[in-house]
This record gives structure tokens, sequence and C-alpha cells, in this order.
């Protein structure tokens, strides 16, 4: 299954905390993972998982107090997770761009989108106006953006939600970026505008050879989008897989509960599978295994040690009933 | 016995005109949003029934004009065999309140943050007279609380203290209090991580069973309401599209948007089957299309489509307001 | 499994919950921001000084200045003690009248927080209300009263008092206006300050109704009048204990201002304000004190109450946090 894909971002060991007047919370703990040239990597959990701080932490965007307390972030063979704002600053935007969940919020609401995008683009790729503009026009008709030669010279609040997204995913690709991170772009779309955007970004990114981390809680998105899925679970992986291995045969017990709680069409149960609790917050989360009080196959050891991640066939899984050889 | 809740007719508009003085300066004219139009269906006891639609579809402001947090412009709404949508004063709408109540979608705006949630679930006893002792109240809410698989610990907190989940759960011990026949869903999973959804849903159909309940669940989940529902409406731009029961609907739908709406589903059982490319976006409630709404969307409209609004008719398994169904062109 | 389903049941008594919500408070983030700030701590001793000697100024001052009687002539033009030709008995020395002003100022300082106290009180209620009324029904009662509220915003808060002071004392009779002279005053100044509360509690208002339990209670079907008070209420008074306290500051300048222009509290009863329009006089001619010490004193409270609200403000304000 795996060619040579080569890595182009490894996130080895990574921990953020933050540090708060009643002790240092565990918002990520120590998690590895990689992204390969042109795939794109679902990372999939609830909320207070931690998938949004991990995307952060990788473009250095963590909201203060919060900071890397440990472990690497490796991009392109150079080390990026304690480079200065300034060095930080050219690397966002030019080789990792975002698409973050609010397009309102992400588009500026008093420039003309067609500003937005000539900035962006003039920052990094160093065009003059006239080429700016007309690299803009044709981004957004890329994204779908019915005349983008009238268009671009519209305000945010001129477009609807899903095309407010469009233009975001134009906004994030202007500098062909190796690596795209994606924080929730589509929950707050309606479902079929949602279809729309999930099928734009997997044609761009296999048509720019761009790699997406598509960070969602919906597994009906990761399903449609990732080639591969990383589950998180209280700022640890629970387990990294081919989306089809991890949707249809999960190994680990929190994944299998949250596969079975998902209602799906055409199934005919009467109740859904229920993982009882709910996931613990930062400042309480358990010894051992953080899943072990909710877990139906806990272990005395599981209630002792964190498990490690091993390498099982192709996936990778940190749970005591699969244990490393 | 006939329905416990039947609706004819029914709509709501709203003014949202630019002021006066904007209007006689820039000469534009008044705006009449449509939130809902003509919309009509039947409940029988103990049914779930689900209106899905995506936003500005209508589907909300029916659930409040059946609990009459709206007045509706036009129609009528009948409970049991009450025509309630013309009683005004309070006093005479009061035993029809105990009987229908509504959970609401955000788990942190339902519950009233500066109370603890003894007195939360207390209001709907205190207000309409069923319990005033503390003893009884007390006891009430205790056998309540552990319906909802909460415990009488609980009451002592306020709302900041417990989770989205558990929020829920008050709220529906809340609704539950008065004791009621029908109750109103508005979303109440939307806003909830996936195991706690399925641990809601769970305590729903529970709950259904146990007290004989009769669910109107409105969601822009289909998934969940295939899981739930007995019957389902989809609304479009206000109006009522198709009205089948579940199986039919999600194995046979009629309506083109009910079948772009199936299609957009993401699929978790990675079959890998072929999807219809979806076209368009939901066009402003304000403005809609001329004739069929949908028209400017569907791969099947026509010069009858683009003029003529088609109205709810029966074809054998389900409702279809749709010309090309009617004219058998698909 | 459920957090809360191995507790035993909590008795609410009382006193347990008083005590609950003591703890509560010393172990919350707002007191954990007051401790860390030495200016604020500070600020509130010294207003806590200020607050108490004024309240037992009758047990703690020296001399009994308010009542005339004991005032001796001879003992006026005494300077501070560290001065030349000073009398031990008086502090910070006496005024024409022979007043000590050690003891005048506890004295003043209880008519200036008594009037400031007063005023905010009633300032603060009826900018509630009439901002929660306006903010709940809407319409052309919110659009009535909020046009009242912009009118009275172009006249200058003093401008105000003085208007219905002024009023007032032309309606009644001397001897009744003079009586009820200082409650005039705390209305005067409480009606130039409601618009400040109004507005904030009219906002608030206007997002808590829309919430979803608002609609529950209405659902449930509670009188308006019921939800207003019982549900909305609770939940816009939060800016209100801010406003206030950075209106009590002002009440007490605007009070002072007034009493040093002469309209004030009567003259038998001299506020911060009267005193330091008597001292003034006699800046220049050497017996500077006298002014000096109940300016030093307005300022000293002024200051401690607007840092004290400073603090309050950003302590609560949930987008600093």
């Amino acid at each position: 299954m795996t060619l040579d894909k080569k890595p182009i971002l490894s996130v080895n060991n990574l921990q953020v905390e933050f540090p708060t007047r009643k002790g240092n919370l565990v918002a990520v703990n120590d998690i590895s993972f990689e992204v390969n040239e042109g795939e794109v990597l679902g990372v999939v959990g609830e909320s207070g998982a931690g998938k949004s701080i991990t995307g952060s932490s990788i473009i250095g965007l963590i909201d203060p107090p919060g900071r890397i307390t440990g472990g690497q972030i490796n991009f392109l063979d150079q080390r990026i997770d304690h480079l200065s704002a300034e060095e930080m600053r050219t690397i966002r935007g030019k080789e990792i761009g975002m698409v973050f969940q609010d397009p309102l919020t992400s588009l500026n609401p008093l420039y003309r989108i067609g500003r937005q995008l000539t900035e962006t683009i003039q920052t990094h790729l160093h065009l003059d106006d006239k080429n700016a503009r007309l690299q803009a026009i044709n981004l957004l008709a890329e994204v779908g953006i019915p005349s983008p030669e009238i268009r671009i010279d519209h305000y945010p609040h001129q477009f609807s939600g899903g095309m407010r997204q469009r233009v975001v995913i134009a906004l994030a690709l202007c500098a062909n970026p190796k690596l795209i991170i994606a924080d929730e772009p589509t929950t707050a779309l309606d479902v079929s505008i949602q279809a729309q955007i999930i099928a734009l970004l997997k044609k761009l990114c296999k048509e720019h050879k761009t790699a997406v981390i598509l960070i969602t809680h919906d597994m009906g998105v990761i399903a449609e989008t990732a080639d591969r899925v990383a589950v998180m679970y209280a700022g640890k992986m629970a387990e990294i897989g081919n989306v089809y291995d991890v949707i249809k045969k999960p190994k680990h017990p929190y994944t299998v509960g949250l596969m079975n709680s998902i209602p799906k069409m055409g199934q005919d149960t009467e109740a859904l599978m229920q993982i009882e609790g709910s996931m613990p917050r930062l400042n309480e989360i358990p010894q051992g295994c953080a899943f072990h009080p909710r877990c139906n196959q806990v272990m005395e050891q599981c209630k002792k040690t964190v498990p490690p991640m091993i390498k099982l066939e192709d996936s990778n899984i940190a749970c005591w009933l699969y244990p490393s050889k | 016995m006939g329905p416990i809740l039947k609706v004819k007719n029914l709509s709501k508009h709203f003014d949202v005109s630019p002021p006066l003085i904007t209007r006689l300066v820039s000469r534009e004219e008044k705006s009449i949003l449509k939130a809902v139009e003509g919309i009509g269906f039947e409940i029988q006891q103990g049914e779930t029934v689900s209106l899905v639609g995506e936003s500005g579809c209508g589907k909300s402001t029916v659930a409040r004009l059946v609990v009459k947090l709206y007045e509706p412009t036009n129609g009528e709404i009948f409970f049991g065999n009450q025509n309630f949508s013309s009683i005004k004063s309070r006093k005479e709408l009061k035993p029809i309140r105990r009987r229908i109540q509504m959970i609401f979608q955000d788990p942190y705006a339902s519950l009233n943050p500066r109370w603890r949630v003894f007195d939360i679930i207390a209001e709907p006893l205190r207000a309409h007279g069923i319990i005033s002792d503390k003893q009884g109240l007390k006891r009430r809410i205790t056998e309540l609380l552990e319906q909802v698989s909460l415990s009488s610990a609980d009451s002592e907190k306020f709302p900041h203290e417990f989770s989205g989940g558990q929020r829920q759960r008050i709220s529906i011990a809340r609704a539950l209090a008065s004791q009621p026949d029908f109750l109103v869903c508005d979303e109440p999973t939307s806003a909830l991580d996936v195991s706690v959804q399925a641990q809601i849903l769970n305590l729903m159909k529970k709950l259904q069973k146990e007290l004989g309940l009769t669910y109107l669940f409105i969601s822009h989940d289909l998934a969940v309401v295939s899981h739930l529902s007995d019957k389902v409406g989809v609304m479009y731009l206000g109006r009522l599209v198709e009205w089948a029961d579940t199986k039919t609907l999600f194995q046979a739908p009629k309506h083109p948007y009910t079948k772009m709406l199936l299609d957009a589903i993401p699929d978790l059982n990675l079959s890998g089957k072929a999807r219809t490319p979806v076209a368009g976006e939901v066009p402003s409630p304000i403005n809609p299309p001329s004739g069929c709404h949908f028209h400017p969307r569907c791969p099947w409209s026509n010069e009858r489509c683009r003029t003529e609004l088609p109205t709810l008719m029966d074809q054998q398994q389900q409702s279809v307001a749709c010309h090309a169904v009617e004219e058998n062109r698909i | 499994m459920n957090r809360s389903s191995s507790e035993s049941e909590i008795q609410s008594k009382p006193i347990n919950r008083t005590f609950d919500n003591l703890t509560r408070f010393f172990e919350s983030d707002i007191f954990f921001s007051f401790k860390k700030s030495p200016l604020t701590v500070f600020a509130f001793f010294v207003t806590l000084i200020l607050f108490l000697s004024a309240l037992f100024a009758n047990w703690l001052a020296p001399h009994q200045t308010l009542d005339v009687k004991t005032l001796d002539l001879m003992n006026a033009f005494y300077p501070p003690l560290w001065e030349e030709g000073s009398d031990s008995r008086f502090l910070l020395g006496t005024d024409d009248q022979g007043r000590d002003i050690f003891s005048a100022i506890m004295f003043g300082l209880r008519i200036s927080l008594g009037v400031g106290f007063a005023s905010v009180i009633l300032s603060a209620a009826l900018g509630t209300v009439l901002g929660l009324i306006s903010g709940y029904f809407g319409g052309k009662l919110d659009s009535f009263i909020m046009r009242v509220a912009d009118i009275q915003l172009t006249f200058p808060a003093i401008l105000i008092a003085l208007l219905i002071d002024g009023i007032v004392g032309s309606l009644l009779p001397k001897s009744v206006y003079n009586e009820v002279k200082i409650y005039v005053l705390v209305m005067a100044i409480a009606a130039s300050q409601w618009v400040n509360f109004a507005r904030t509690v009219r906002g608030s208002t206007l997002v808590e109704k829309n919430k979803e339990y608002v609609q529950a209670a209405k659902v449930i079907g509670i009188h308006p009048v019921g939800i207003m008070i019982k549900h909305v209420l609770p939940n816009v008074t939060g800016p209100v204990l801010v406003i206030a306290t950075l209106s009590l500051a002002l009440a007490i300048l605007t009070e002072a201002t007034l009493s040093f222009l002469g309209v004030g509290v009567p003259i038998t009863q001299p506020s911060l304000g009267t005193l330091i329009r008597i001292g003034q006089q006699y800046l220049f001619s050497g017996e500077w004190w006298m002014t000096i010490f109940p300016s030093l004193a307005l300022v000293i409270l002024v200051l401690a109450v607007n840092l004290l609200g400073d603090w309050l403000r950003d302590a609560l304000n949930p987008k600093l946090r």
C-alpha cells in the first residue's frame, strides 16, 4: 500500500500545554504522525480532543498562554516548531495555507475580496499589480465562482456562505502551498453546499498536488475526502490508518464506539451503540489510558500505564489490546 | 381517534422592510419574508414525525408556530380537536401549554445560567400549579432527573457545571415535568458530539416508549432522521415538497430536491457509488424564484416549473409537490 | 459514568449555601485578579477606611463639628499640627468658624458618600427598570424611552441637577425646601445619571430576550412580566455593578461641584464641596489648610473609587480574561 511516499510534514512527540494558575493543562500529549505529499489526512475527534490545537501548533498560531513544550514539527526537512514569528510568517501562506471554519471571520469585511487575494499573492509571489489581479481571477474561476472578473471587486457580505468558503479556499491556494490545514471547513455549511466544498477541495488538491490536513468532528466528511485518518482522544492519538481500515475495521475501542454511535442511513437498529460518560476535561484526565473509564474492554494495565503508539499492519494504534511484539 | 396535531395551510410572513424613512428616501419597496407558506400535515399519537431541510427552509419557524412562540399569518393549528391557533388569551392557552413542550438546539442557551437546576425543572410544576410544596417538588424533580440518567444531587448545581449532553438532559427533564403528550424538538442534537448525540437519541427513544410521547423532530441531519422517525416531511424555502413514511422516503424519494439531499449525504459505507452533481445554492427566501422555487437547481425543470407553483399531491406511497413527478417525467 | 452519580445528596440549608458561595468567590478568577493587582488592593483599603470613617464619624471624630453650639470662634484659624502656632486639639487646623478640619472632613465624607450612594442606588434602579422595559418590550415604548435618554444626554449633568434643583426650589415654600433640599439633590444627581444604566441594561436585555431559555419560559406559559423579572433581570445586572462604581465617583464629584457653587447641600450639613468653598476664600491669604485638606480628601476618595471601578470592569469583562 505504501509506495515511496515522501512525508512532507512529520510531527514527532508533540506536546502542547496551557499554564493556568491551577496547574499545567496538557492539550496535546505526545502525538506523532506524518503527512505525505498530495494526500488528505483527516484528523477526527470530538470537541476537546485537541485536534484544532494540533493544527494551530503546526502553523504557529496557538493562542497564548498555550505553547509547545515538547517534540518536533518538521516540514520539508526543516524544523518549524521553534521558529521566530517573522520566519513563521514567511512559511505561513506560502508553504502552508489555512482554511478556517467561519468564512465570515476569515475575510476582512471592509476589503474587497480582490484586494485580499492580490495582497496575499503579491506578498508571496512578488507579481506586479496587473498579473496579481489576473492570477486572482484565475483562482476564483478555479474554485467555481461564476463571473470572477466581476465578483473580484465585491465585498465578502455580497457572497453567500458557500461562496465565501470557496474564496477562503482560493486564498489558501494563492501561493501554491504544499500543505493546507483545513479546520472544520464545512461545519457551518448546509449539507448540499458541504458536498460541493468537499468535492472542490479534493479536486484542487489533486490538481495542485497539495496535501491537506482536514480537521473535523464529522466522520462523514472524512469518509468522502480523506486518504488516511487520525483519531484523537483527550489530547492523544488513538488510531491512525487508511480511511477504509479505520471506518470499516476500527481497532481502538474508542473508534469502534464512535463508528457505532453514528446513525447511518438504511440501518435498522433500535438503539445506537453509546459510549457511556463523556470526554474528560483537560484538568480531569485519568491516569493511564485516557479512555479507560469508558472502555468496555478495559484491563488492569490500562488504568495504570499510558499505552504507546505501535505499528500494526498499515495502521498505528495506542491500545493495550494490541501489544507490541 | 383523530390526529394529535393537525396543521392546515399554515403560513408565517415576516416584515423585513427597511425603516419608513429609508424607504421614502431610496424608494425601496416593502420586503416580506415568507418563512413558511401553505404547510399542512398531520401527526398521530405516538408517532415521531421529522421535518428536514437546509437553512432557510422554515422548519424551525414551523416548530415555533406549533408551540405558539410565533403567531401564524394564515392557517390553523389543531391540537387534539381544539383549534388553538385562534386562542389569544393566556388563560385559555394554559391547559394546552401543559401538553405541548419544546426542546431547543443550543444546550448552552436553553438553561438560565443564574438558576439552579432545581428551579429550572420546578418552573413548569410551579407555573401550572401541579405541585407547590417543597417535599413534593423534590420528589418529582428527583424522579425526572433519574429518568434522564442524572442524579438528585445535580439539582443543586448551576448549568455551567454540566457538559452539553448533560444540559440537554436537563432540558428534557424540564420539558417532561408537566407530563406533556407532545414534544417539539428543534435540532436537539445538532450542537452535540456524535457519541453524546447517540446517548440523547437513545434516551429520547426510551422515553417515548415509557411515556407514550409524540415527537415533532426538526433536523438537517438525514441520518439522524432516518434512525428516529416514522414519517418525514422535506421542506424547501418555506414549502413542503415531499411527505412520506421514512422507509419510502429514503428508499424511493420522488422529489428532485429530496434526491439531491440524499445524494449529498456522505457515504459512511464507503461503497463508492456515483453521485449526481449538486448545483447552485439555496436562494434568498425574501425573493424566491418564480413558480416552483426549486426550478433553477432542478435538472428536470421545464416552462411550467418556471411559472406555476406545484401543489402537494398524493402519489401512491407519498405526497410530492413536483410537476415532473405529476407528469410522470421522472 | 455520570460525574455526579457517586455524590450523596447535598443538604440545601441556607448556611451551607452561603458558605458555599463564599468559598466559590474566594477561589474565583475575579478574586485572583484582585489579589494580583497591588494598586487595586490599595484602592480597596483606602476606600474602606474612608467609608468606615464616614460611617462612624459620630464616634471617631475628635470634635462634633456639626453641632453649632460646640463651635468657638476663639478656635478659628489654627494651622495644622506641624506648623507653628497650632493647637494639639486640631490635627489639621481649623476654619474661620472654629471648626476642626479633620472632623469636618469626616462628617463631610459622610454627606458626600451618603448623597453619592443614595443617588447611585436611585439612578441604578431607575435606569435598570427603564432599560429592562425598553429592551424587553421594544416597539414604541422603547423608542420613546430612548429618545428621552438621548435628549437628556445633550445636557451636562451639572446643568440638569441645577435645573431640577432650581425648579423645585421655586415651587416649594422656603421652609419646606430647606428640609427636603438634600433629597432633591439626590434625585437631581440620580436624574443626571440614569441614562448610562438604562442603555447598558437595554443592550443586554436585547441579547438575552432572544436566548432559548427565555423562549422555554414562554412555551411553559409564564407571564411576560414574570419572564422579564425572574429570567432576564438576573442576567443583565452584571455590568450594572461596574457602572455603579464609576457612577459613584461621578456622583460624589457632581455633589461636590454643586455644593462648591453654593447650590448643593445646605450649609448646616457641609459636605466636602462646601468645605472647599469655604476654605477657598482664604487660600491666598495664607490659611491654605482650610481648602487643601478637604480637596485632598475628595481627590483620594474619587481616585480610589475610580480605580476600583476600573479593576472591576476589566475583571468582569469576559473578552479580556
